[in-house]
């Protein structure tokens, strides 16, 4: 009898002890959907090696993972662009200190029917006078852009207001953050994009790398010529960085507070030397080998801050990124 | 003689003529229907199988499974079902049958009917600032229970007293002839008769909270968890546990949101795949509704 009694508290204790542990070893992810793909992947893999951690990840958009990041809510905060001067800011209001490794790359990539047969190349000038914000009832028809282009209607998809592709397209194309015409097609879900452009052969989209890659049959990509030379997205050239300015690295955050606890620092180290690999299973394009050292290191050191400034910057080699210095 | 004639001819061809346009609405929108599910069981039915529904999400289309939208989806709307049902039927009971008449309570009422209107994300945000931060219950599947427990609320006190009020009079008033007092007129009578009537209320209800994901999406459910909440039994006493309760989850339409927007074409088969359940979850809680509601049919002898 008091075996017994001794063997049910002993699984009393067991119990609320596993229950304990179990319950520290959560780590708490959130925050762009475009990195979510990745992230994803590499939790599925952590499993895999770690059972008994538990990773769980939201999408609640990189904005909406800062908010939280900087409360303190989550550990870690998927971006697809880095830190912005207000989420800096109020990181800093709440004594949040974060390490910033990049990831991957994402590229966005100009897409036209397979069925059109004049377009062979853009030059950055000519997506700026497409998209711009002036264009807006301007530039409606294809020979507008060239003159030896037929003389048929354009029609424009793209980004929603509410994506960083959005963000980056027009940074990148027009020159200022979020500055675009208004009358295209917008999509949340791009794959609206992908049957919207596939289907018409009058059309004209952008859309991020991995729609693409993932629909090559349905789309055709176009070289975006950046005064140097014209160079169609590929993993070689968006990896090379030949690909620019359409192409930036994505990001994830790692709170220092998160750092103290040991499996964090296991999951972000495992992030970085797997994601190399997994990037492409989900049709994205890994950093060079390099630049994941370099992260690693930051990331070992615990560097702090952000070498971005509050600012993105488009068209800048990821090694050299990675040496700069960072700032809180 | 024939001007009576040249109207009931007339009369008789308007009525003909609107049964006819009536009917061609009615096809018209049952086509629609119809090639929408249609589209979704030809596109993601033969993905449903043993290995979609017990798998976490996975990188790979074909590994992907559904099993903690699933069970997150579930437990939820217990959650939803034990605060939402017996709050909704009692206030619809006292508002029905006890609630003075007076300007109090028609501005109750009226203020009822409008949340029963009000868009689910505004529960979402309301239930951000209440249940998930003032009330610190995090990221839960309790906060997120709760949220849609206010969500259907209006719908439970409404159809609740539908059905109470479709209760004769007479009934009552033969109950308080005999001496009945109100509580045994409530307890033996009304209820009894409505209780189909309320069921179904509760179980369409329900059958809409399991569609929901703005007001979810807007208090932090998640997308990829690879785990399963705590078990509700535990091998030591007292046997059962709460701390599901205070679990993160993960639910099906978020789920079959993800995958929809996905770039790779296997996930949007897994999307319509998710679809298939919700809509076999759904048409089965509104199967059980008739059901429920012609067993109690079938019983009430007047």
């Amino acid at each position: 009898m008091r075996l017994f009694r001794l063997f049910g508290l002993s699984l009393v204790v067991w119990g609320s002890a596993a229950t304990v542990w179990a319950q520290s070893k959560i780590i708490k992810i959130d925050g762009s959907s475009t990195v979510y793909p990745l992230t994803e992947a590499v939790a599925e893999e952590f499993k895999i090696v770690r059972p008994e951690i538990n990773v769980t990840v939201g999408i609640s958009g990189t904005g909406g993972g800062f908010k939280k990041f900087c409360r303190g809510e989550i550990d870690i905060q998927d971006a697809s662009r880095p830190i912005s001067k207000a989420e800096m800011e109020a990181c800093r209001a709440a004594s949040v200190k974060y390490v910033e490794l990049p990831v991957a790359f994402d590229a966005i990539t100009i897409v036209v029917s397979p069925k059109n047969d004049w377009v062979d190349k853009l030059t950055v000038a000519e997506l700026k006078k497409i998209w711009e914000p002036a264009a807006r009832g301007q530039i409606k028809k294809w020979n507008q852009i060239r003159p030896e282009w037929p003389d048929a209607s354009l029609k424009l998809f793209g980004a929603g207001a509410d994506s960083g592709t959005f963000d980056y397209f027009t940074e990148a194309i027009v020159g200022k953050s979020r500055a675009s015409r208004p009358d295209y097609t917008p999509s949340e879900d791009d794959n609206t994009t992908v049957i919207g452009v596939g289907s018409d052969k009058y059309a004209l989209g952008y859309l991020p790398y991995a729609y693409y890659e993932s629909n090559k049959k349905r789309l055709k990509a176009v070289a975006v010529d950046n005064g140097k030379k014209a160079v169609l997205p590929s993993m070689e050239s968006i990896q090379g960085g030949s690909y620019s300015p359409l192409s930036r690295p994505i990001f994830i955050y790692v709170s220092e507070q998160a750092l103290t606890r040991p499996e964090v620092r296991e999951f972000a180290e495992f992030y970085l030397k797997s994601v190399g690999e997994l990037a492409a299973q989900v049709k994205y394009v890994a950093l060079p080998k390099k630049a994941y050292d370099l992260a690693l290191e930051r990331l070992k050191k615990e560097q702090m801050g952000t070498v971005f400034g509050g600012e993105s910057q488009a068209g800048v080699k990821i090694e050299e990124l990675l040496k700069k210095e960072a700032k809180l | 003689m024939d001007r009576v004639d040249h109207i009931v001819r007339r009369s008789r061809f308007f009525d003909a003529f609107f049964a006819v346009v009536g009917g061609l609405i009615l096809v018209a929108v049952l086509i629609v229907l119809f090639v929408l599910i249609g589209d979704l069981f030809y596109r993601g039915f033969d993905r449903i199988n043993w290995q979609f529904l017990t798998s976490f999400p996975s990188r790979f289309a074909e590994r992907a499974g559904i099993l903690s939208a699933l069970v997150g989806s579930i437990l939820v709307l217990i959650v939803t079902a034990v605060c939402s049902i017996p709050l909704g039927i009692a206030a619809g009971l006292y508002l029905e049958e006890y609630a003075p008449k007076n300007r109090l309570t028609a501005l109750i009422e009226i203020n009822i009917s409008n949340l029963a209107s009000v868009p689910s994300i505004i529960y979402g945000l309301m239930a951000l600032g209440l249940f998930v931060y003032k009330l610190n219950l995090g990221q839960s599947i309790l906060a997120a229970g709760l949220t849609l427990g206010l969500l259907v609320l209006p719908i439970v006190i409404v159809t609740t007293r539908e059905a109470i009020r479709s209760v004769p009079q007479h009934i009552r008033e033969a109950a308080f002839a005999v001496g009945a007092t109100k509580w045994q007129v409530v307890r033996d009578h009304v209820l009894p008769y409505s209780s189909g009537g309320i069921m179904t209320g509760v179980i369409i209800a329900l059958s809409r909270a399991i569609g929901e994901t703005a007001p979810l999406v807007t208090i932090g459910a998640l997308t990829f968890i690879s785990f399963l909440p705590s078990p509700p039994l535990t091998p030591e006493p007292p046997f059962i546990s709460f701390k599901w309760l205070m679990d993160p989850f993960a639910v099906l339409p978020i789920q079959m949101f993800n995958w929809i927007s996905r770039p790779q074409e296997g996930f949007h088969v897994n999307a319509a795949a998710v679809g298939v359940v919700i809509l076999i979850i759904t048409l089965g809680m509104n199967a059980a509704a008739i059901l429920i509601r012609w067993r109690f049919r079938r019983r009430i002898k007047w």
